[in-house]
């Protein structure tokens, strides 16, 4: 018997190649979408589970459409929005793939009988030569890599994932999928969050919540000086710039946001910097924290390049970080991803930037 | 080697039905409507076939209007009678627990000021025909009622509602798709003025059907565009199609009472086994009012789509108590209307077996069911 898969078929060329790779390999592949959101949302849309099965059937695989829109509602989108209404700016994309899709997908595939779950993340899961436990690495494409968004998966969600396509680069993938008559090989990548078409946060934070979104309130420059009005602390994220609506001779960003006051406050970008940032809910790709503080470059959000510091691990799952240098846009709500080279040592959630 | 065990969903054609299609495909080339030889030909065959369907179920030929399928035959049904009804505020009484090609119609047309009584139906999926009969009014220009429902395969009582509705002089619409070909479908028996049926629940193609329409009922046509069936629906007949039900009537005509006798053992062997076998499992619907080839069993605590996912990869075919096409999950209305809850609904699948089935594929079933439904009940759902 062949060994079962489950892929995870987003619609994308990604997944596409994922599933194709995964057959030339000999397994068994079974083919699921997810049906996250409502039929609006881009990434989940039915057009998109259409080209998956077209994909499926070309590849001659097993293909199911599993609706977990309910769960996804509940476990994601809803407390994406009450992020933003107590003032942090959230990044679904981790929560989504830790807690929801890889959570999900593994119970899945286990009630299917299949050991292994794979998705067309890139990012690639390796056994350490000598010590045998599992390393989460960067993809080998660094400018498609995605390896910030899974910083969250244990060595047990680990050892049963497959990131087929991690050890590839985009265009590889591209001509894998023209190579194999993929109707998803040109399809243009998405790069918003899948249930925010358009970008538009705040109007989803308020049809997700609605009535919840806090009215207008002040601005405040650093001295605590009024200096304008805001529309809602939710329309706004850390280390923005544009569309404050604010003159002040020079430029100035999001510095915070107090939720608890409705108030927002701006600095010059001199002022953005953070030395630290207190982290929850720290993960470790080695299943446990180090032994004490460690080296890291330290990346604070997905496009970051990443920032060298020190990691000190603290009681309670948390830790603290003490940037080399400052750091811009230390952001509540943002994961803190810790590298070693391309090793994803592990991450956290920003509770707090630190002067 | 595939274990089919979803035949309330389609069909495998029978091998004299396919012949008896391919034959038409081949040597029957005229329109039905045409003055000339081949026209009067393809009619001739047109004609041998709704004697057939006729035959089935006690109507007159000329009572048999073929259509697209049951779910046009609804439409039709529904559309038509309402149209052709004197009250300007007509009433249509049905059941909570209707096939979506009955209730959707009704929905369109109460948009549109028609109004609707959903009768209850009980625990144990059954309309009371006596609600049926509290629920007529002097506006009522039609009863509508599932002679046997497609997901519990519950059997309503439809002499009485029969009944119900002739004492009172409201025509009744039956949709007997379900039913025909698994039970006896008389309309001696149970007098509908309109029933409705498509050929590809009892080993007859898809894309034809009919409506019953007996004599002096009131329908405007829905489909216009032509005078074919009589002016009751436009479009050139699907002659071929036709030739098929009409042969897959006349088989089930000579074999209905084996049939119905095989597939309740068959039946009966499933759910007994899944009763010994499998922990925390029960029946939906009156189980002494069910269609001979149907369970309709809740896996209690398992996720009905993942159950369905995984007999598929181990080759059997079934139906979950809450699927659709795209894939989104919404719980079965009629579970809901018996009062099941929405997570009751999704634990539910629906077994339904066909002529091919036999007692070795059942004992299949039964050794791997177990160990699946331990599998998925052991992932929680989403």
């Amino acid at each position: 018997m062949s060994e079962r898969v489950v892929v995870a078929m987003s619609g994308g060329v990604d997944s596409s190649v994922a599933a194709a790779l995964l057959v030339e390999a000999g397994c068994e592949v079974i083919g699921v979408t997810l049906r996250l959101a409502g039929d609006a949302s881009r990434c989940c849309s039915l057009d998109d589970a259409e080209d998956a099965r077209r994909v499926a059937e070309r590849l001659g695989i097993r293909f199911y459409v599993a609706d977990y829109a309910a769960a996804f509602r509940r476990e994601v989108m809803e407390p994406w929005a009450d992020a933003y209404l107590a003032g942090r700016t959230p990044i679904p994309c981790v929560a989504c793939n830790q807690r929801f899709k890889f959570r999900h997908l593994l119970e899945r595939a286990r009630a299917l009988g299949a050991g292994v779950v794979a998705t067309g993340h890139y990012a690639r899961v390796e056994r350490d030569a000598t010590s045998g436990a599992l390393r989460l690495r960067r993809g080998a494409d660094a400018a498609k890599d995605q390896s910030y968004f899974l910083f969250d998966l244990g060595p047990e969600q680990l050892a049963r994932i497959r990131f087929p396509v991690g050890a590839l680069r985009k265009d590889e993938v591209r001509a894998r999928a023209r190579a194999l008559g993929l109707a998803t090989a040109e399809k243009p990548e998405s790069q918003e969050i899948c249930f925010v078409p358009g970008g538009d946060h705040a109007a989803v934070v308020e049809a997700l919540r609605p009535g919840a979104a806090p009215g207008a309130g002040d601005v405040v420059d650093e001295s605590g000086r009024v200096v304008g009005r805001h529309g809602g602390i939710h329309r706004l994220t850390v280390g923005q710039r544009r569309g404050l609506g604010i003159a002040l001779g020079e430029r100035v960003f999001v510095k915070s946001i107090d939720a608890a006051a409705n108030r927002v406050t701006v600095a010059p970008a001199a002022s953005l910097g953070a030395r630290g940032a207190r982290l929850s809910a720290v993960s470790w790709v080695a299943g446990r924290p180090p032994d004490g503080a460690l080296r890291a470059r330290v990346r604070v959000r997905h496009r970051h390049a990443g920032a060298e510091a020190t990691v000190e691990p603290a009681a309670g799952g948390g830790a603290r970080i003490a940037f080399d240098e400052a750091v811009t846009a230390v952001t509540p709500g943002q994961a803190a991803v810790f590298y070693d080279g391309d090793d994803v040592l592990g991450g956290g959630w920003i509770d707090e930037a630190l002067a | 080697m595939r274990i089919y065990l979803d035949h309330n969903a389609t069909t495998p054609v029978r091998d004299e039905v396919a012949a008896a299609v391919a034959r038409a495909l081949r040597d029957v080339p005229g329109n039905p409507s045409s003055a000339h030889a081949e026209g009067a030909a393809a009619r001739a065959e047109l004609e041998r076939a709704r004697e057939r369907v006729a035959s089935l179920v006690g109507a007159s030929a000329a009572e048999i209007v073929f259509t697209s399928g049951a779910t046009e035959a609804n439409n039709l049904a529904l559309h038509g009678v309402v149209r052709a009804a004197a009250s300007a505020t007509p009433h249509v009484v049905t059941s909570a627990a209707e096939h979506p090609s009955v209730e959707e119609p009704l929905a369109a047309l109460e948009a549109t000021g028609v109004r609707v009584t959903r009768v209850a139906v009980g625990a144990d999926g059954r309309v009371d025909p006596d609600a049926v009969a509290r629920a007529i009014g002097p506006d009522t220009a039609l009863v509508s009622i599932l002679w046997a429902n497609n997901e519990t395969g519950v059997i309503q009582p439809m002499r009485e509602i029969a009944a119900v509705a002739a004492a009172r002089g409201v025509p009744l619409h039956v949709d007997a798709t379900q039913a025909l070909g698994k039970v006896a479908v008389r309309l001696e028996e149970v007098p509908a003025q309109l029933l409705s049926a498509s050929a590809h629940k009892l080993n007859g193609p898809k894309g034809i059907g009919c409506l019953v329409v007996r004599g002096g009922t009131a329908l405007a046509p829905w489909l216009r565009g032509g005078a074919q069936e009589r002016g009751r629906r436009g479009g050139t007949p699907n002659v071929a199609g036709a030739v098929g039900f009409g042969v897959a009537c006349a088989l089930a005509d000579r074999e209905l009472a084996a049939r119905a006798a095989r597939m309740a053992a068959l039946r009966d062997r499933l759910w007994t086994g899944i009763e010994a076998k499998v922990p925390r499992v029960r029946r939906n619907g009156a189980a002494q009012h069910l269609l001979p080839n149907t369970a309709c069993i809740e896996f209690v605590g398992a996720a009905g789509d993942v159950l369905l996912e995984a007999l598929d990869l181990e080759g059997v075919a079934v139906s979950a108590g809450a699927a659709c096409a795209s894939g989104s999950v919404h719980p079965s209305r009629t579970l809901l209307a018996m009062g099941r809850t929405p997570e009751q609904a999704r634990a539910s699948l629906r077994f339904s077996l066909g002529l091919g089935n036999d007692e070795a594929q059942v004992d299949r079933v039964l050794a791997l069911l177990p160990d699946l439904v331990a599998r998925v009940r052991g992932s929680a759902a989403p």
